[in-house]
């Protein structure tokens, strides 16, 4: 670690004393890196000065070469131990005096970048110098715990200025460049960067929008101990490279590297099966040296041999055929995903495919590392307001070209100064153009009233019914417990509303002695008692809140009302948080009786069966019309319903969805009876509450010109066709957009996509995160099958389906998503494959297309079959909509494990734990014994299923359990022995849910559970009564599409 | 020169006629106002702006629901007055829009038809586009029409 020398020999305190008291006077610290050159250079000429003074460069503090592993201890003192260095950061100031180059105090203050640069060796001798000296005494500055890069100079820039002379001109240029690249290694310490900043320069007004930290994201621009950016060997200058790029066509990279399952575990039949019939010549055009790469993805399946096709690692989502250096500088998948990672030239040639064409969003993802910047400009296309990004091309220094409308922008000045490598004129150095995934702090110009403060209101029913279920006990204990934790500040409020066929409102009030209660009866019309306060500043107000918590489960418990107004509440709610915006959080146990919003059941449980006559659709635009409301007032509505009858989710529903909240459901909930779904409510409430939050967001997705969005999927409120309203945005949600080619796309080699989320952060700050993604185009048809992601498309497909349920009808919809498949089968068979053999013939990338599609009509929101109730089918749908793709395509085929002959062979290592790595089994009961055990992972749920014969072994090594007869009927935890088994078996699991961000609950299902039936409904290649069997189903679709 | 049934009917229905292509048009810029923000990207965001935004959703699609009764009513009545009039040749061309108009109104997805043109599924792009090319399309059935109403008034009122 290249220790920040801090202090120093001498002089030097004096001196940046001196220089402190006039960088506290100028008022302005930006330091530019032209400035500093000049200065520098003039230091060079007067060394002794310099060398003494070089500590005072330090304030810049530098990604450390090697992240500290104490950085990470480093605190808020850690931190303000910055304070005074960075008060250095005069220079800025020092210019706007007259020449100053003579002045040796000046020359010091100038020379704090210096020391990244190869510094001549005199400097060296000077640079050396340890911290333990003079002024920071033992408190080592951490370069991780602030890196804030004001970037000086560097050591090129020394060559192209004149030298002192010029400095006056430069000095113009000083406080354009404000940037800072803030940035936290690690997401554990979040807490203390904390504005970490600001301390130091309180006195320096324009400095503390600068220094604001993230202190959510745990950003940085890498939390590798090296700063990628920062080693020259990596900086391929990409901007400039991409003229210069082959039609995209060098990927090394295999498409799918889990394409093929081991040999082992195919069928017998499986080798004879290989109909490696290579694609004939004509097929491969320009591509053939590329795509010869990967033979594995030129492959020719015949489902009806091959039948064992799910490989047994977790699917891979194909990599997009591009130049290994731009793929290197792709968006991850996990958060921005196509259906077609080749994008075909034409909407005719996308017609052809019959597959669908669109995106699937993560876009708030929880990541570990994100490079965050905060610049006093943010460079965008001055047409399309396209950020830039990795994939432009910059035309000379001072030109780059909009990758998304081909538009010329000038680079700006300050862009010019890269702060990683501290180098001018390497604008394509720059973090932005380095990262596809980047977050800014936006300037004040995004903002036009100041950003919300979080506000959290929580309505709960608590008629006779809700008390009944008794969840109040739970939903108020967890709220207690996690009081601490909501994302806030110091300017958060929470506020409670009950109702039942009244609405109680509780006024918090610092310095009452308990909370207040006050009831409105009239439902009608409702209003708002005290407004001031009902909505309390939680910090202030904490014991009151407490104390309302504590008495709120049982105030109610005697009440005998069974009338629930729902809708009025609603309206008070709204009411209450127009002002601010926010987020509420209702809880629901019963259908809405009264007053505005009422609702009649409409479920007739002998028609279940019937695909045609259910409900999909809401019964009154009462709660679509207030979702819009609280949309426009930047209020979300999160729907927490836990009801055991009917409760018209259909109309419930819109209010989240439209207000792009998020919808939880339980179904019949119960504190004694259902003790499973009260642990699911706690675990869920946990991550729920704790959770990132974005307040008054909005999303826009922008394309390269010639293709166009038409439909989004998710929650949300569509505001402009293009402008996503987001009253609320969480870590936790999915979003897809369907596209189609509306121009041709004939003279451009790639496209790409941009998503912009622009929110407020719990900490009030604005920030923009930008990610982007970057495709290739091709021409023929073979290539669009070839770069097919089956998971994405299947994603999209569900997304559709659900729309098209709903306008239309089920029925509808489930053919639809078979016809999607024998479409594009068909597609392939008439137009790519050149001789027509027997079978069902499939390209390798859409190899599992068939399974996955059956998995769909076999889910929850596509079933048929009178075992699915109404609220149940449409809280899937809900899930397939707002749902990440990722837990989509888990819900939806979930995956199997035999869990109880694990070994360490092929096992993961991970901070010295050994993951065992069980193959995925195909999910049909014939991979079942009942000699074993079989872990099912789920999304929301795992799943283990204990075969009655298992052995002894495992039921008293892993279960703890002498025989089968004694696992417990609601087992949903593992004990943890000390055995090697269990240690295997729980540090699977543990990994499984270390993935995700909630926390799946873990069923034990012994044969005659209750939840067998769950367990067995996943099976999916298997027969049931009202759907076929895999098999059946591809002898359908092999029927039709060799028609 | 003879003010038949079918003259006064023509006439009517040419003042009519008039008022569609008035709401086509209005119906045209509607949706070019629905599909367009004019406010600069970083206003868009702004939130003030987005309840203003919202709002004029609203009133937008509030006006487009209330007049879609009077013009498929409007509509249904030159079909009507066609019919006695026994002008079949106009009948027939209107009878087309005539059942168009009536799939669009019954065979609305939603349990009550009040759900027409919701803010949230007009919003999409694919139906606003589907919209808007309803509108031209419809503009240029009702000019067309308009003219052959005003050539089969002068013709009827000229002949017999």
């Amino acid at each position: 670690m290249s220790q920040p020398g801090i202090p120093v020999s001498g002089g030097a305190p004096a001196s940046l004393q001196a220089q402190n008291g006039a960088a506290s006077a100028s008022g302005s610290l930006y330091t530019n890196g032209p400035v500093q050159n000049t200065l520098m250079s003039s230091q060079v000429s007067v060394s002794q000065g310099y060398n003494s003074q070089l500590p005072g460069s330090y304030p810049y503090l530098i990604p450390a070469k090697t992240l500290n592993p104490v950085s990470g201890e480093s605190n808020y003192g850690g931190s303000q131990t910055v304070s005074p260095l960075s008060n250095y950061q005069g220079p800025g100031q020092t210019l706007y005096r007259p020449p100053v180059a003579s002045n040796p105090v000046t020359a010091s203050l100038h020379s704090g970048p210096v020391p990244r640069m190869p510094l001549p060796t005199s400097q060296n001798a000077a640079a050396t110098p340890v911290p333990s000296g003079s002024f920071l005494p033992g408190a080592s500055v951490q370069p991780s715990s602030n890196w804030q890069y004001n970037y000086p100079s560097t050591g090129s820039q020394t060559n192209h200025c004149p030298r002192a002379s010029s400095q006056s001109t430069i000095s113009g240029t000083t406080n354009l460049t404000g940037h800072q690249y803030v940035s936290s290694g690690d997401p554990s310490l979040q807490n203390s960067f904390i504005k970490s900043g600001i301390t130091p320069n309180t006195n320096n007004g324009p400095m503390v929008v600068h220094n604001s930290y993230d202190e959510i994201e745990g950003g940085g621009f890498s939390a590798t101990p090296q700063p990628t950016n920062q080693n020259p060997t990596m900086n391929r200058s990409v901007g400039y490279s991409y003229p210069s790029l082959p039609p995209g066509y060098q990927n090394t990279a295999p498409p799918s590297t889990a394409g093929m399952p081991p040999s082992s575990l195919n069928y017998p039949s499986g080798p004879q099966g290989f109909n490696q019939t290579p694609l004939g010549a004509n097929h491969l055009t320009t591509s053939m040296s590329g795509l010869s790469l990967h033979p594995e993805g030129l492959r020719v399946t015949n489902l009806l041999q091959e039948r064992n096709m799910l490989p047994s690692t977790p699917l891979q989502p194909p990599v997009p055929n591009l130049h290994e250096d731009i793929q290197k500088l792709n968006c991850n998948p996990e958060l921005f995903r196509c259906t077609l990672t080749s994008i075909p030239q034409t909407q005719a040639l996308l017609n052809k495919a019959k597959l669908p064409l669109g995106l699937l969003l993560h876009p708030f993802k929880d990541l570990v590392q994100l490079p965050v910047v905060t610049s006093s400009t943010i460079v965008r296309c001055r047409s399309c307001r396209t950020y830039i990004n990795p994939f432009v091309s910059f035309l000379d220094q001072r030109r780059w070209k909009c990758n998304l409308c081909y538009r010329v922008n000038d680079v700006p000045e300050e862009f010019m100064y890269n702060p990683l490598t501290r180098v001018y004129g390497e604008p394509h150095r720059r973090p932005e153009v380095q990262n596809a995934t980047i977050e800014f702090m936006a300037p004040s110009e995004y903002m036009l009233r100041p950003p919300q403060p979080p506000v959290y209101l929580f309505v709960f029913d608590v008629s006779h019914n809700a008390v009944e279920t008794g969840y109040l006990n739970t939903v108020c204990q967890s709220l207690l417990d996690n009081l601490d934790l909501l994302p806030g500040n110091t300017r958060t409020k929470i506020g409670f509303i009950t109702f039942d066929s009244t609405i109680h409102f509780y006024s918090l009030q610092e310095g009452l002695s308990q909370p207040q209660m006050l009831i409105v009866s009239d439902i009608e019309d409702v209003f708002i008692p005290m407004p001031e306060n009902l909505l309390v500043n939680l910090n202030e107000s904490k014991e009151l809140v407490q104390d309302l918590l504590k008495t709120l489960p049982q105030m109610f418990t005697k009440t005998l009302e069974t009338q629930s107004a729902l809708g009025p509440a609603l309206q008070a709610a709204f009411k209450l948080m127009s002002p601010t915006g926010g987020r509420m959080s209702v809880f629901q146990t019963q259908l809405p009786t009264l007053g505005v919003g009422a609702l009649r059941p409409r479920e007739e449980p002998n028609q279940r069966s019937s695909a045609k006559e259910i409900h999909l659709t809401p019964s009154t635009d009462f709660y679509k019309k207030l979702a819009l409301d609280c949309s426009g007032q930047q209020v979300a509505v999160d729907l927490f319903l836990l009801s055991g009858q009917y409760s018209d989710l259909a109309s419930l529903g819109c209010i989240s969805r439209y207000s792009a909240g998020s919808v939880y459901y339980y179904p019949s909930y119960h504190h004694q009876q259902n003790p499973v779904q009260v642990q699911k409510l706690q675990k869920e409430l946990q991550r729920y509450l704790t959770r990132k939050i974005g307040f008054e967001a909005v999303m826009r997705i922008r394309c390269t010109k010639g293709l166009s969005i038409h439909t989004f999927h998710g929650n949300f409120f569509v505001r402009s066709t293009d402008l996503l309203s987001l009253p609320n945005v969480n870590p936790d949600a999915g979003y897809a957009v369907q596209m189609s080619v509306e121009e041709s796309l004939t003279d451009t080699q790639l496209v790409s996509f941009q998503s912009a989320l622009l929110y407020t952060s719990s900490k009030g700050e604005r920030r923009i995160r930008v990610h982007t993604l970057c495709l290739p185009v091709v021409s023929t048809l073979n290539e669009v099958f070839l770069g097919a992601d089956v998971q994405a498309i299947s994603g999209l497909l569900a997304n559709m389906a659900v729309d098209r349920s709903v306008s239309a009808s089920l029925s509808d919809a489930r053919d639809a998503l078979v016809n999607a498949v024998i479409d594009s089968l068909s597609a392939y068979r008439s137009s790519v494959l050149s001789n027509q053999q027997p079978g069902l013939m499939v390209p390798f990338s859409l190899r599992l297309f068939p399974l996955f599609v059956l998995a769909l009509l076999k889910q929850k929101s596509f079933q048929t079959g009178t075992n699915t109730r109404l609220d149940e089918r449409i809280f899937a749908m809900c899930q397939v909509k707002n749902q990440p793709l990722v837990y989509l395509m888990l819900t939806t085929h979930p995956s199997l494990y035999r869990v109880d002959n694990l070994s360490d062979e092929g096992a993961l290592n991970i901070n010295d734990r050994t993951i065992p790595q069980p193959p995925i089994l195909q999910l049909s009961v014939e991979k079942l014994s009942r000699d074993g055990a079989f872990l099912m992972d789920a999304g929301s749920v795992l799943m283990l299923w204990v075969g009655k014969n298992c052995g002894q072994n495992f039921l008293s090594r892993v279960l703890g359990v002498q025989n089968y007869a004694l696992i417990p009927q609601n087992m949903t935890d593992l004990p943890e022995l000390d055995t090697p088994e269990s240690a295997r078996i729980i540090a699977f699991i543990s990994w499984l849910r270390e993935q995700r961000p909630f926390f799946p609950i873990l069923y034990v299902i012994r044969d005659e559970s209750p939840m067998k039936a769950n367990f067995l409904q996943n099976m999916v290649e298997d027969r049931t009564e009202s759907a076929l069997s895999y098999y059946e189903f591809l002898l359908h679709i092999q029927q039709q599409v060799n028609k | 020169m003879a003010f038949t049934f079918a003259a006064f009917c023509y006439m009517l229905s040419l003042v009519l006629c008039a008022a569609l292509i008035f709401f086509a048009i209005w119906h045209i810029i509607a949706f070019d106002e629905l599909r367009t923000d004019f406010k600069s990207p970083i206003d868009q965001c702004n939130p003030v702006h987005a309840r203003e935004r919202l709002r004029n959703i609203e009133r937008i699609c509030l006006l487009l629901r209330k007049l879609v009764l009077p013009e498929y009513s409007i509509h249904s009545l030159f079909c009507i007055m066609f019919l006695c009039a026994q002008e079949w040749l106009t009948l027939g061309l209107n009878v087309p829009l005539l059942f168009y108009h009536f799939w669009r109104y019954f065979h609305c997805p939603a349990d009550s038809s009040e759900l027409a043109y919701d803010p949230p599924a007009v919003m999409n792009a694919d139906t606003l586009s589907y919209c808007q090319k309803e509108a031209w399309c419809k503009l240029a059935f009702y000019l067309l029409s308009f003219f052959y109403y005003l050539y089969c008034m002068i013709y009827t009122l000229v002949s017999s």
